[in-house]
C-alpha cells in the first residue's frame, strides 16, 4: 500500500517540499493552539464534576485582559504563516520568461498537451527534470482543475479564457495527474499519468513521438487555410493590422487603454474580435468562434507567437 | 368550543402587560392540548407548534440526505464503486448536498428551537409575525416537495454549487428543478430571518435590555442579518442560472460573452456566510448547554455576543477564498486569506471562553453536556483545519480534495448536527414535558463522537495525499482509508437513530420533567413543561443579567 | 374570539405593533435590494468585461420611453406619499384616490414599458422572443440578456405593487382597513411602492445611460 501511495505523497519540486514544510510546521502550531482546550474541557470536567468538592470560590466571569489576549495573540501567529504562504502563492503567478510551453486543452473528460515540437498526447504528460515548464491551459467545455498532487498544485481551466501553471520537477519519476474541479458523468475517471524524465530521455521520446507537423507548422497552415491571411498576409489590400513581432508588444486600441499582447489578448481577437480593437482599424474582422476549436487557437496562437522575429511596421 | 373560557377580568388600559388573554383550560395547561385534530396542527400559528412542524420535517430530510451518504459511503468501499454507476454516484452526492444543506442545516436549529425558544427567551408570547411563520414552513414544505420530486424523477447532477458552465449548458438532469426547489426554500429562510429580527427587536419583554439576552438569542439575531441579506443573492443567481439553462440567456457562458467566475462569486457571497447560517445558531445552543451544565455565567458574555455580530459582519467578505485556484488575482487571494483568518478571530473567542466558563463550575455529566463538549472539539479541529486552508499555497494543494470535505463536515456535522442533538435532549424536556433515560443520552453522544471521528478523519490524510473530491472511481491505494471510513459512518449512522428511540420512548413511559429540570436560569425554566399556549400567563419584568447563577464567595466558604 | 383587543397575538400595544410591522417591512426592503443586487453585479461585470460593446448597446436603449417611464414611476411615487399623508390626517377617501391614481400611473408604466419591448422585438434585440435575433456582438446579447432580466424582475414587482395599492385603496373605500388604527397598512405599502420606484431610478442609468 506504501508503495501505490507514494506516487500521490512524494515531493517532485522544491515548491512541494515547501508546502509540505508549510503544513507541518502550521499543523504543530494549531495542535498547540488546539491542546490547552482539550486538555483543560477533561481536567475541569473531572475537577468541576458537580458534587465532587473542589474550591469554586471567586469564580471570575469575565477578563478584557484575557479575552484580549487569547483572541489576538493566535492570530498574530498565524499572520507569520500568512506571510509564508502567499508568498509561497506568489511565486506560483511569475513562470520564468526561458520555461518549456506546453499546451493543454481540457475537454469532457480528457486532457490532451501539445508538446512545442508539436508532439500530442492524452492524459499523459511528460516533462524534462529541472527545467521550468509552463502549462496554457484551455477549456473546450466546463470548468476543469488540473491537479498533479506531487507538485502540490492545481489550477482551474476556466472556458472562455487561458489560466496558465508553471512548475520545474526536479525528480524523475511517474506520478499522477488528475482532475479536481467537478465536471459531470465521467470526472472521476479524467486523469493519467505526470511523467517527469531526464533530459536524455525526454530528448528521446520527443523524437519517438511521431510527429508530422510542429505547433507552428501546423498554426500556419491553419492561418492560410482558415483565410487569415487574406487579410493579415503582406500582400493584402485589406487595412489589417500586421502581425509579426505582436506577441509581447503594446497595442493601443481604439478605447484609448494600451494592452499587451499575449496569448490571451492574440485569443480573444480570434474568437472576441469585437472586444478589443486595435487603434486605427476598422472592426471588420469575424468571429472565429464557432470555426476554431481550442487546439486550433492554440496552434494559431503558437503561430503568430512565432512571428516575433520579424521586424514590426511601427503604426503608431 | 364547548370548553369553558377561563376568562381574565378585560383589559386593563394602564398596564401594558395585560391586554386580556382569554385561553381555555387546555390552553393554559400546554400547548399541546390545545387541540389534538390534524388541523389544529396545521393551521396553527403558535410558534412552538410550528417549531414541532419544523423539527419532523427537518428531521426526515436528514434521514433522506443521510440516505444518500450512506449510498455514497457504501458505494466508496471499492475503488471502482461497484455499486453505482458514475452517473449515479453524481446524482447521490448532488442530493446528499442539496438536502443537506438547504433543507437540513440551514433550517435546522434556527426553525426548530429558535422557533420554539426565542419568544420563550425574551418574553413574549409569540414571533411578530405568527402567520408569516407558517407560511414559511409551508414554503419550506413545497421546496421539499420539488426536491423529493427531482429525487424520485431521477436526480441531478451538477453538485450542490450548481457551477456554470456545467449546470446551465451541460449537465443533464433536472437542474431547473432543483433551482427552483432551492429558490422557493430561500423564500422561507428570509421569512424567518424577518422574524426573528423584528421580535427581537420589538417583543422584548420590559427590563429584557440587549444585555440581558440569552446568548442563544444573540446568535440567532446575528444568523437573521445573514438570512436576510445572503439568501436574496442566491436567489437571483440561481434564476440566472435558470434563465441561461432554459432559454440560452448568456450571463454566464463564455461563448456568449458571460463570466463563468461570476457566477462563483455571486454563489460565494451567499454560500460563504450561509456556512454561519448553519454553524451560528449551534454556538448559541452550546452557550446555553455550557452555562446549564457548569451553573455558571458564559465567561465574557459581551466578547462571545459580539463575535456572534462579528462573524455576520466579517463572514460576507471572506468568499473569494473559495476561488484561490480559480483565477481571481494575487492580491485578491491575499486580502480574501487574511480576512479569512480574521474570520477565525471570533470563533476561537468563543471557544476558550466556553472553556474558561468550566473552570470553578459545577460541572454535571449529563448527555447535554456530552454533546456540548462533542461541538467543541470537532468545531476546533474543522475551524482549525479551516485555517490550512485558508494558507494560500496549502489550500492550492488541498482545495478541491478530501481535505476539504473533512474540514467542512468536522463543522456541519461535528459541530452543527452535534449541537443540533445537544439541543434536542437539552430542551426535550421542555418540548414534551418528560425527561428520558440519561445512561442512552450519554452512550449515543459518545458513539457519535467516536463514530464521526472515525469517519472524516481518514479523510483529511486521503486529501492531503491528493484524493480530489466527487470522485467515484480512485486509486486502489486509496482504499483502507475510504473502508475506515465506511466503517465509522456505519456507526454513526446508528448512533444517529438511537435518540429516536429513546426521546419517542420517553413521551409516553417517561417521568415528567417538571419546569427546570436542569436548574437552569432563564424565562423559559420558568414556565411549566410544556409551555402554555400562550407561554407566559402575564409577561415577565426582566429585572437580572443572564445566567445569574448563585456562585460560592471566599466570605461563604 | 370576540374579546381580542384589536392587536393582535403576540403584541401588547397598538404602537408595538406598528413599529414591528414597519421593521419588518424595512427588512424585507433590505432583502428585496440584496436581489437587485444581483443584477446589478452582473452589469457592472458585463460592463467592465466589455466596455465598448456595452455602451454600443446601451445607445440602441429607448431613452426617450425610459425616462418618460422615469417621470411617470416618479410621480406615482408622489401620490402615494400623498397617500399616506391623507391616511395620517384619517382622510381614507382621498388616500383611496390617491393611491388609484398612482396604481393607474403603475399601470402606464407598464404599458410603456410594453410597447418598449415591442419595439425591441421588432428590431430583433429581445433576447428569448426575437426569432431570428439581431445582435451586431455576443456582449450587445448579453447586455439585453441582462436588460431584459433586470426590467422584467422590476415589471413583475411593479404589477405586485399595483394589487397591493389597489386592494389598499379598495379596503379604505369599504372602510375595511380603519383609520387610523390601520395606517401602518397604508405605509407599509407606500414604501414598497417607493422602493419599486428607487430600483428604476438605479436600473434607469444603469442600463439606458451607460453610454
Amino acid at each position: 500500500m506504501i508503495d501505490q501511495l507514494l506516487p500521490w505523497a512524494s515531493q517532485a519540486s522544491t515548491h512541494a517540499s515547501e508546502v509540505d514544510l508549510l503544513a507541518f510546521t502550521f499543523l504543530l502550531l494549531i495542535a498547540l493552539l488546539a491542546a490547552p482546550v482539550f486538555i483543560l474541557i477533561v481536567v475541569f470536567a473531572v475537577k468541576y464534576r458537580r458534587g465532587r468538592p473542589a474550591d469554586r470560590s471567586d469564580p471570575v466571569n469575565r477578563s478584557i485582559w484575557i479575552e484580549t489576549s487569547w483572541a489576538m495573540i493566535p492570530f498574530i501567529l498565524t499572520l507569520a504563516f500568512f506571510v509564508w504562504a502567499t508568498h509561497l502563492y506568489a511565486d506560483l503567478y511569475y513562470p520564468p520568461a526561458d520555461a518549456l510551453e506546453v499546451d493543454v486543452v481540457a475537454k469532457q473528460w480528457m486532457w490532451k498537451f501539445e508538446h512545442p515540437g508539436g508532439q500530442r498526447e492524452i492524459n499523459e504528460l511528460h516533462v524534462p527534470v529541472n527545467e521550468p515548464v509552463k502549462l496554457i491551459m484551455a477549456s473546450q467545455d466546463v470548468i476543469h482543475s488540473l491537479f498533479i498532487p506531487a507538485l502540490r498544485i492545481k489550477r482551474d481551466v476556466v472556458p472562455g479564457r487561458y489560466t496558465t501553471m508553471w512548475f520545474t520537477a526536479d525528480k524523475p519519476g511517474i506520478y499522477h495527474l488528475t482532475c479536481s474541479q467537478f465536471c459531470g458523468t465521467d470526472h472521476s475517471l479524467m486523469g493519467g499519468r505526470f511523467v517527469v524524465m531526464t533530459k536524455a530521455d525526454y530528448t528521446r521520446w520527443l523524437e519517438e513521438s511521431g510527429v508530422d507537423q510542429s505547433l507552428v507548422d501546423r498554426g500556419a497552415a491553419l492561418f492560410r487555410s482558415k483565410g487569415c491571411s487574406g487579410c493579415h498576409g503582406p500582400s493584402s489590400t485589406v487595412h489589417a493590422p500586421p502581425l509579426e513581432g505582436l506577441f509581447g508588444s503594446p497595442v493601443p486600441l481604439q478605447s484609448g487603454e494600451v494592452v499587451t499582447a499575449d496569448e490571451r489578448y492574440i485569443r480573444d481577437s480570434i474568437l472576441l474580435p469585437h472586444s478589443q480593437v486595435a487603434a486605427g482599424y476598422p472592426d471588420i474582422m469575424p468571429t472565429f468562434q464557432n470555426i476554431l476549436d481550442e487546439e486550433q487557437v492554440m496552434e494559431l496562437v503558437a503561430y503568430i507567437k512565432s512571428l516575433r522575429t520579424a521586424p514590426r511596421k511601427e503604426t503608431r | 368550543m364547548t370548553e369553558t373560557l377561563a376568562r381574565e377580568p378585560g383589559p386593563d388600559r394602564t398596564n401594558l402587560n395585560d391586554r386580556g388573554l382569554s385561553e381555555t383550560q387546555s390552553e393554559r395547561q400546554s400547548y399541546l392540548r390545545a387541540g389534538h385534530t390534524l388541523r389544529s396542527w396545521l393551521l396553527t400559528t403558535d410558534h412552538k407548534r410550528i417549531a414541532i412542524l419544523y423539527l419532523i420535517s427537518v428531521t426526515l430530510f436528514f434521514f433522506i440526505g443521510g440516505a444518500a451518504a450512506a449510498l455514497i459511503r457504501l458505494d466508496l468501499l471499492t475503488p471502482q464503486g461497484d455499486l453505482l454507476s458514475n452517473e449515479g454516484y453524481n446524482r447521490a452526492f448532488t442530493l446528499h448536498g442539496v438536502i443537506m444543506v438547504w433543507f437540513f442545516l440551514i433550517p435546522s436549529i434556527p426553525n426548530t428551537f429558535g422557533n420554539f425558544l426565542i419568544p420563550l427567551m425574551i418574553g413574549a408570547r409569540d414571533l411578530a409575525f405568527p402567520r408569516l411563520n407558517l407560511l414559511s414552513w409551508y414554503i419550506y414544505l413545497l421546496g421539499g416537495l420539488f426536491t423529493l420530486f427531482v429525487l424520485i424523477g431521477g436526480g441531478v447532477d451538477t453538485g450542490w454549487t450548481f457551477y456554470t458552465p456545467l449546470s446551465s449548458m451541460f449537465a443533464n438532469g433536472h437542474v431547473v428543478l432543483v433551482a427552483a426547489a432551492v429558490f422557493i426554500v430561500g423564500f422561507s429562510s428570509i421569512l424567518t430571518g424577518l422574524n426573528f429580527i423584528v421580535t427581537v427587536h420589538k417583543l422584548r419583554a420590559p427590563g429584557m435590555t440587549w444585555g440581558r439576552l440569552r446568548l442563544f438569542v444573540w446568535s440567532h439575531y446575528a444568523t437573521s442579518l445573514i438570512l436576510v441579506l445572503a439568501t436574496p443573492v442566491l436567489s437571483i443567481t440561481l434564476a440566472l442560472m435558470a434563465a441561461e439553462r432554459l432559454f440560452g440567456l448568456g450571463i454566464f457562458d463564455p461563448k456568449l460573452g458571460g463570466d463563468p467566475l461570476l457566477f462563483q462569486h455571486l454563489f460565494w457571497f451567499y454560500s460563504h456566510p450561509a456556512v454561519y447560517i448553519m454553524v451560528l445558531p449551534a454556538m448559541g445552543v452550546v452557550s446555553e448547554l455550557v452555562a446549564a451544565a457548569a451553573r455558571k455565567p458564559v465567561f465574557g458574555y459581551w466578547f462571545v455576543a459580539g463575535s456572534s455580530i462579528a462573524i455576520a459582519v466579517i463572514g460576507f467578505l471572506v468568499w473569494g477564498h473559495h476561488m484561490f485556484v480559480a483565477g481571481q488575482s494575487m492580491y485578491a487571494s491575499a486580502v480574501f486569506s487574511f480576512l479569512s483568518l480574521a474570520v477565525a478571530v471570533p470563533s476561537a473567542i468563543k471557544v476558550y471562553n466556553w472553556t474558561a466558563t468550566l473552570q470553578k463550575g459545577q460541572i454535571a455529566l449529563d448527555p447535554p453536556f456530552f454533546f456540548a463538549m462533542s461541538f467543541i472539539g470537532l468545531f476546533v479541529i474543522g475551524g482549525l483545519t479551516g485555517l490550512i486552508l485558508s494558507m494560500l499555497a496549502i489550500d492550492v494543494h488541498v482545495h478541491d480534495t478530501y481535505f476539504v470535505i473533512a474540514h467542512f463536515h468536522y463543522i456541519m456535522v461535528g459541530g452543527t448536527v452535534s449541537a443540533y442533538f445537544g439541543a434536542l435532549h437539552f430542551w426535550w424536556p421542555k418540548m414534551v414535558g418528560r425527561t428520558y433515560s440519561f445512561v442512552w443520552g450519554r452512550l449515543s453522544a459518545i458513539f457519535i463522537f467516536f463514530g464521526f471521528n472515525l469517519t472524516f478523519f481518514p479523510q483529511f490524510i486521503l486529501g492531503y495525499l491528493g484524493m480530489p473530491r466527487r470522485y467515484h472511481v480512485y486509486d486502489p491505494a486509496f482504499q483502507v482509508f475510504h473502508v475506515l471510513s465506511s466503517a465509522g459512518a456505519s456507526i454513526l449512522a446508528i448512533a444517529y437513530v438511537m435518540p429516536f428511540a429513546y426521546l419517542l420512548w420517553s413521551m409516553r413511559y417517561g417521568d415528567a420533567a417538571g419546569p427546570n429540570p436542569w436548574g437552569a436560569t432563564g424565562l423559559e425554566w420558568t414556565v411549566p413543561s410544556p409551555p402554555p399556549k400562550h407561554n407566559f400567563h402575564t409577561i415577565p419584568v426582566v429585572t437580572e443579567q443572564p445566567y445569574n447563577f448563585p456562585l460560592e464567595r471566599k466570605e461563604d466558604g | 374570539m370576540a374579546d381580542r383587543v384589536d392587536v393582535s397575538e403576540p403584541f401588547q400595544a397598538p404602537a408595538q405593533q406598528r413599529e414591528a410591522a414597519m421593521m419588518g417591512m424595512f427588512v424585507f426592503l433590505g432583502t428585496e435590494i440584496m436581489l437587485f443586487g444581483g443584477i446589478f453585479t452582473a452589469i457592472f461585470v458585463a460592463r467592465l468585461l466589455h466596455t465598448e460593446q456595452v455602451v454600443e448597446a446601451s445607445k440602441r436603449m429607448h431613452v426617450f420611453i425610459g425616462g418618460i417611464n422615469t417621470a411617470v414611476l416618479l410621480t406615482s411615487s408622489l401620490a402615494v406619499a400623498l397617500a399616506v399623508h391623507s391616511a395620517r390626517a384619517r382622510k381614507a377617501r382621498r388616500s383611496a384616490a390617491l393611491l388609484a391614481g398612482a396604481a393607474l400611473l403603475g399601470l402606464a408604466f407598464l404599458g410603456l414599458k410594453a410597447f418598449e419591448y415591442w419595439e425591441e422585438y421588432r428590431d430583433g434585440l429581445l433576447p428569448i422572443f426575437s426569432d431570428p435575433p439581431r445582435f451586431s456582438t455576443p456582449a450587445e446579447h448579453l447586455f439585453m440578456n441582462l436588460y431584459f432580466l433586470g426590467t422584467g424582475l422590476h415589471a413583475v414587482h411593479v404589477t405586485i405593487g399595483i394589487v397591493l395599492l389597489t386592494g389598499v385603496a379598495v379596503r379604505l373605500v369599504l372602510n375595511s382597513l380603519r383609520l387610523p388604527d390601520r395606517t401602518v397598512v397604508v405605509e407599509a405599502s407606500g414604501l414598497y411602492w417607493h422602493l419599486v420606484d428607487v430600483i428604476w431610478v438605479f436600473l434607469y442609468p444603469a442600463l439606458y445611460l451607460a453610454r
